[in-house]
């Protein structure tokens, strides 16, 4: 290892900008003639759009446009589409409804916009919008799965009878009916987890160009990843063809998945600023972040568990309903189906699984992937079960997963997941071990004393990441390839540039990628740059979600940079008159092994591109590419344990300690890692005690700002205790797995485990708030 | 319409502006100022924190005309040139951030926590301190860390000057 190569802690090459506030982010873009949009959005859940009078706010002061839904369907602009094809267990495909970018007729959640102001100022298009009339008709709304699935619900689109989008399973049904049959103990779990407001704290934001002469768009905007937004304005929402439509994804505040989806105010932006022919910016505010941004989680889920008389798992039956909110978002329907169900056997040998899903629509605002997606969701509910379980059957609950860890890889579940490595016992060791599992009783004994109950809870998370591999999800019914590309550019004077398809929004890419390139070439990474966020720079890309930047797009790094070592290795050997397999490369130079010939890297660059003496045949220059396809996903894994206290009278938690045993395979940068953890953490401990989304029965959004829905602040949290065991992924050559979802998976159930073992009670739902953990103490 | 005489990182400016605006309005638009950001609509992200008079303010909760004829630091103005505030270096070498977007608020609020509590800091406090400033990315765990590195790095530049 380097000073600067894989493994080491360098601090990051992007903060100095972050530090000293020249950061570049969406709203921070200017332009000559710029225009201002603020959007009306409806006050109900669910009413008909009589008309829209716009005419007084026509005459105030800066107003350069009134545009409504009915124009943006007259414009043939398309509705916005959901990107993975869900089949009902019946083999009917799933149910859509029309989701247009401004509603023209309906609107079906508290926040859906009917039209936009263009003004000179944001203040002028705030103060016209008061004066825009929107004639609404209420109808009766349904806030909950609840309410959207009894009979005689209000009906959210005619395309989905009952509010069912799907009706979809996985697993063996008649196996898993087997398995109980023979069971010696079965436990069941009624759980509901929770639904989530991501806030990244860059509120998302779009500034629109629309060049009349060439007839070609620019939009700045905040986006996980800027080719696929290019693509999909491009072709389904019909704004522009794709060489006539630049993207820029400049500095991004947070993503957590949020800001994955092209969302309407992107396309009106866009669309609007051809139609003023000016310059479109809107930023929304976090009233709009909280009422338009994807929602996450949400699901209502019934689970039963078989043991034999070993305590050993015979099968597992889990029901869940899903809330997709009002409409169906880009990638909702893959979230509790392929990301949910496929992860359900854990880390345990489970014979047989069978898993129902049914999404429903509700008059909320629609729930998509965060941080996690799915996996949360399996996890949260795996490992509750396991702990019930271990209270049911009275036995340890690190000893009754013990029991039932798989420890053979390959290893293939009877969900679709094959997975590839780990040793699960090593992280729960280690887990154990941090938190000093055998001295809990005394500890607990010592807390009764003084009047606090203390608890521990485990939580043994599994995932999948490093998404993914295209013909295996495209067969699942995904609509795009989840590939990577990588382009590296050796300049003339031995300056790099590497340009990727993933985007950063806070993970570091700037400086783990370099790192990677360090390590092969042995060059300071000063003499590299990582170019990412722009579809006129870098070629294409998928983008970054699902813990997949560094185990997809930075194997696609590797493989370009095999490609320019080649080359490479060749004009060295050329210029030094040796033979290639003898040209090896240490400390930026080009070495003839066992000799002292060499020739460094800006020498070899310069002569790729002078081109004056090249080996016969040879094209000039220093330039390659490569796009990489993953063969199998990732599979992070790891073991977390909470102890905390619990004061009866108040029913408050209060951490004791938080330990974190993950295997990310190889770690390329430990510091980012770390970091990556920590936030995970605090979001999976924000869901478990503090965070939720709150509809009234008239589907208001009650949480609906910073007042009302609570994000973790520094002291609702503690100073957690990581390590790292390490089985290096096989799948690919840097042996990575991924590491940006794994505290917001496995997080929450340990809080959980850990409350409801020191209250006595396993009734309890997320967020555990004081209120409720002193009623589950109290009754 | 107004003007507005303030100082701001140490040049004085005069703005027209509409009554209502904000403070943190006038630095982002007025005077390009951008690393001071908006993160919430009601005073509780912290996004904004800029040093008015040299005590820690949300620049959303503050009418700029409110700032007339004050002092005003922003992120832009903290460090000497070349020369990082050392609040600014600890979060840096303690990986104190990740997107950036909080970073500007949660440095001049940990500026401020430091002089008022003369550098005598522990976790628990800086903890309770950072009560109005959110971060979604770290966890906190390593603001808390460069927070208390930092308050060591400026007792030490204090004792040097």
């Amino acid at each position: 290892m380097g000073v600067e190569g894989i493994g080491a802690r360098v601090v990051r090459k992007e903060d100095r900008r972050f530090i000293t506030g020249q950061g570049r982010y969406v709203d921070d873009v200017k332009m000559v003639g710029m225009s201002y949009a603020h959007f009306i959005r409806s006050p109900h859940a669910h009413a008909k759009v009589k008309g829209i009078d716009s005419t007084e706010a026509m005459k105030m002061p800066g107003v350069i446009a009134v545009l409504t839904g009915q124009q943006i369907v007259d414009d043939k602009v398309g509705n916005l589409i959901c990107g993975w094809a869900i089949t009902s267990k019946d083999g009917s495909p799933m149910k859509m409804g029309a989701w247009p970018a401004m509603a023209p007729e309906t609107v079906r959640f508290v926040g859906q916009a009917v039209a936009v102001v263009i003004a000179e100022t944001k203040n002028q298009a705030k103060d016209a919008a008061e004066a825009v009339v929107v004639d609404y008709e209420e109808l009766p709304a349904a806030a909950d799965i609840k309410a959207a699935i009894k009979p005689g619900a209000p009906q959210l689109h005619p395309e989905a009878p009952g509010n069912i989008v799907y009706d979809w399973h996985l697993g063996d049904e008649a196996a898993v009916k087997d398995a109980f049959s023979k069971a010696a103990n079965v436990v069941t779990l009624d759980l509901t987890n929770n639904r989530l407001v991501p806030n990244a704290m860059e509120p998302r934001a779009a500034v629109a160009h629309y060049d009349q002469a060439e007839e070609h768009y620019t939009l700045y905007t905040t986006s996980q990843n800027p080719h696929v937004a290019r693509l999909v304005l491009s072709a389904f929402y019909n704004i522009a063809p794709e060489h006539k439509l630049r993207v820029i994804a400049p500095d991004v505040g947070g993503g957590f998945g949020s800001k994955i989806y092209i969302y309407p105010e992107e396309m009106v932006a866009l669309w609007a600023s051809k139609k003023v022919n000016r310059p479109v910016k809107w930023t929304g505010d976090r009233s709009e972040a909280f009422l338009t941004d994807a929602h996450g989680r949400d699901h209502v889920s019934k689970a039963e568990m078989a043991f034999d008389k070993d305590n050993k798992i015979l099968g597992l039956r889990v029901k869940t309903h899903a809330n997709f909110g009002a409409y169906m978002s880009l990638f909702s329907s893959a979230v509790p189906t392929y990301l949910y169900a496929t992860l359900l056997s854990g880390q345990y040998v489970i014979p047989a699984i069978y898993a129902e899903v049914i999404g429903v629509y509700t008059n909320t605002t629609p729930v998509d992937a965060y941080r996690g997606a799915g996996r949360p969701e399996a996890s949260y509910l795996i490992e509750r079960m396991m702990e019930t379980a271990a209270r049911q059957l009275k036995v340890d609950p690190a000893e009754l997963r013990k029991k039932n860890f798989i420890t053979t890889f390959p290893y293939q579940t009877p969900v679709i997941m094959a997975y590839d490595i780990g040793d699960f016992h090593a992280s729960i060791d280690a887990a154990m071990k941090a938190i000093d599992y055998a001295g809990f009783p005394a500890r607990k004994a010592k807390a009764k004393a003084d009047g606090k109950l203390r608890g521990i809870g485990l939580s043994c998370y599994i995932e999948a990441c490093g998404i993914a591999p295209s013909k295996a999800v495209g067969s699942l019914g995904a609509g795009v390839g989840l590939w990577e590309s990588a382009e590296i550019r050796v300049n003339p004077v031995g300056t790099i540039e590497v340009l990727t398809g993933s985007h950063s929004h806070g993970q570091g890419h700037e400086t783990t990628f370099c790192q990677i390139i360090a390590e092969r070439l042995g060059v300071p990474i000063s003499q590299v740059s990582i170019v990412h966020g722009d579809t006129d720079k870098v070629q294409f890309g998928m983008g970054t979600y699902g813990s997949r930047s560094l185990a997809v797009g930075g194997t696609a790094i590797v493989k370009a940079m095999e490609k320019v070592e080649a080359k490479a290795k060749k004009i060295a050997a050329h210029a030094l008159e040796a033979s290639e397999s003898d040209i090896v490369i240490e400390n930026g130079e080009f070495k003839v092994t066992g000799t002292d010939k060499s020739i460094a890297l800006p020498m070899v660059a310069l002569a790729a591109y002078t081109a004056h003496n090249l080996p016969d045949g040879m094209e000039p220059g220093l330039k390659e590419t490569a796009f990489y396809d993953p063969t199998n996903f990732t599979f992070p894994a790891g073991a977390y344990i909470c102890e905390l206290e619990v004061d009866p009278g108040t029913g408050k938690t209060s951490f004791v300690n938080f330990v974190a045993a993950d295997d990310f395979g190889r770690l390329i940068n430990p510091m980012i890692v770390e970091g990556q953890v920590h936030g995970g953490l605090a979001q999976g401990i924000g869901q478990a005690l503090l965070e939720g989304a709150v509809y009234d029965d008239t589907g208001q959004l009650v949480t609906a700002s910073f007042m009302d829905y609570t994000m973790p602040r520094a002291d609702d949290l503690p100073s957690f205790q990581l390590s790292h065991t390490t089985t290096l992924c096989p799948g690919n050559p840097l042996g990575v797995k991924g590491c940006g979802e794994a505290g917001a998976i496995g997080a929450s159930a340990a809080v959980i485990n850990a409350i409801t073992d020191a209250i006595g009670n396993n009734k309890l739902e997320m967020p555990a708030t004081p209120d409720r953990v002193w009623h589950a103490i109290h009754g | 319409m107004s003007t507005v005489k303030l100082t701001v990182n140490g040049r004085a400016v005069s703005v027209d502006v509409e009554d209502r605006t904000l403070l943190v309005h006038l630095l982002r638009e007025n005077l390009n100022l951008t690393g001071t950001h908006v993160g919430c609509d009601t005073s509780q992200c912290g996004a904004c924190v800029v040093h008015v008079d040299g005590r820690a303010v949300k620049s959303c909760t503050m009418l700029a005309g409110q700032a007339a004829g004050s002092n005003v630091t922003t992120i832009e103005g903290l460090a000497k040139g070349d020369e990082l505030h050392p609040m600014q270096a600890a979060f840096r070498d303690n990986h104190g951030l990740q997107c950036g977007y909080c970073t500007p608020g949660m440095i001049m609020s940990a500026v401020d926590i430091v002089h008022r509590h003369s550098g005598k800091l522990d976790e628990e406090t800086v903890r309770h301190e950072l009560e109005g400033n959110i971060c979604r990315c770290t966890g906190y765990h390593n603001i808390v860390k460069a927070v208390l590195d930092a308050a060591g790095r400026m007792k030490v530049a204090q004792a040097a000057e």
